[in-house]
């Protein structure tokens, strides 16, 4: 079990989406999975021990650590990642639902099974508003956990057991930050795509 | 899910690709990407461990190496092959579209749609022409650019490509100018020059494309500008001939029709 699970759902949704969900699962596998996989994975590999406090006092370290990153940058990620695709499934699931019930009666009864109208309409919008859910509410996490987008080079820790405020020094900062806004643009580009397609899909069908 | 993936998405582009354009991707695949993941990866490896500083004040090393490399080169390296990669894309989706039209075409029952099977329209290879030759043209544009984008950041990053042995830090909080030790510099400067060179093979190859492309494009159009239908009063003798020779048969066949008819 390991992205090319992921890679596989997204390929399955990619047969029953429009054009604009297409452009949306090629940014996703591209720019977000790949990136992560091929780049921003390293980057975190070693966070914890390469991070330094100017202190031999031990678990002084570990609690700083932990205070300032209760989950790490990169779990987040993986997280989104994982939460945002998920919502297609229920496309996924709704066209072999009706796929059966096909089978099940033995007679033809939709116009074809993939075809966005109906009940599949009401799942794929409803897809589409859990997806940007998703996207807006871990953004708004990263920027409450993190008090922003930016990753300091220096943070003040004076948690027991450090005797004092301490200097702690957090390892890559500036390449951590670069990834941390790539990650944000790519959210708000897909936020911008989920948003067109729903707009899109609400006015198509009105005028039907 | 890794580089292979992105092997399946643009090698389906490769079908619809001019011989230069097939040179090109073969270029990426093996001599970069594959010895991005199989050398410069382990190269790269323990660059932050045996980025060594001399002296004992914690947080001065973390701080010399950020100061020193805002971005890994490998991190750069595969951003810029993603980017390079992706206007590729532009070419599969219109193509995909393309299809999507002429299997809708075939369900509907169209007369004028010229294929037996649905699957004669998934291994159909279409020829750069029309809409497919700008967004081909524009997708290797915009590969021209991002290569050249990402090199000028790079060389602008780094002072030129060469990596040094030692540099001197005296950022907060090391107390004084320090002396810092980049661990495997040689060898990370020979990987840098070959991914560098690479890199100029891959824009010599997108430019003469680009030019081939043109070349074909204004060769089409001045063959249809040179077409007698648009120059009416240029003919050759041996048309000028032909259509005297029409013009008596079509004559002698109204006469028959004539007769025919009387």
């Amino acid at each position: 079990m390991s992205w090319g699970f992921l890679r596989d759902l997204l390929s399955g949704v990619n047969k029953y989406s429009t054009g604009i969900g297409r452009i949306w699962v090629a940014v996703v596998f591209i720019f977000r999975l790949l990136v992560y996989i091929a780049a921003a994975e390293n980057i975190w590999k070693y966070e914890h021990d390469e991070f330094e406090c100017n202190i031999k006092q031990p678990g002084c370290e570990n609690v700083c650590f932990d205070h300032f990153f209760p989950v790490s940058h990169i779990r987040l990620w993986a997280l989104q990642l994982i939460m945002v695709s998920t919502p297609s499934l229920l496309v996924v699931f709704h066209v072999a639902y009706r796929e059966n019930r096909e089978k099940h009666h033995n007679q033809k009864l939709y116009k074809s099974p993939g075809e966005i109208d109906g009940g599949l309409l009401c799942t794929y919008l409803i897809s589409l508003i859990l997806k940007t859910g998703f996207e807006i509410v871990f953004l708004v996490l990263f920027y409450k956990l993190y008090n922003g987008f930016k990753v300091p080079r220096l943070v003040k820790c004076d948690i027991r057991p450090c005797p004092n405020t301490v200097d702690c020094y957090i390892s890559k900062p500036t390449e951590k930050m670069i990834f941390i806004c790539f990650l944000v643009a790519t959210s708000c580009l897909c936020i911008v795509l989920n948003l067109s397609e729903l707009s899109y899909l609400i006015f198509k069908h009105s005028i039907k | 899910m890794d580089w292979g993936a992105l092997h399946t998405i643009l090698g389906g582009v490769n079908k619809h690709s001019t011989s230069i354009g097939k040179i090109w991707l073969t270029v990426l695949f093996i001599f970069r990407i594959m010895i991005l993941v199989v050398a410069a990866e382990r190269v790269w490896g323990d660059e932050q461990d045996d980025f060594v500083c001399n002296t004992l004040q914690p947080g001065c090393k973390n701080v010399c190496y950020d100061h020193f490399f805002p971005i890994s080169h490998i991190r750069l390296w595969a951003l810029q092959l993603i980017f390079v990669s992706t206007p590729a894309l532009l070419v599969a989706m219109h193509v995909a579209y393309w299809r999507h039209e002429k299997k809708r075409q075939f369900r509907k029952g169209d007369q004028k749609c010229e294929y037996k099977d649905i699957e004669e329209i998934r291994k159909q290879r279409f020829h750069i022409e029309g809409s497919l030759w700008w967004t081909y043209t524009s997708s290797i544009f915009f590969r021209l650019v991002f290569e050249a984008v990402f090199m000028y950041a790079f060389y602008f990053m780094y002072d030129g490509f060469r990596m040094p042995r030692l540099m001197k830090c005296n950022a907060w909080p090391c107390p004084n100018t320090v002396d810092c030790f980049v661990s495997r510099p040689t060898e990370k400067t020979v990987f840098t020059i070959f991914m560098i060179a690479v890199s100029s093979i891959c824009i010599l190859l997108n430019v003469a494309e680009l030019c081939y492309l043109l070349t074909k494009f204004f060769l089409r159009r001045s063959k249809k500008t040179g077409n007698p239908k648009h120059h009416p009063n240029h003919e050759t003798k041996e048309e000028t001939k032909q259509n005297e020779m029409n013009e008596l048969i079509s004559d002698s066949c109204q006469n028959t029709v004539i007769g025919f008819s009387s």
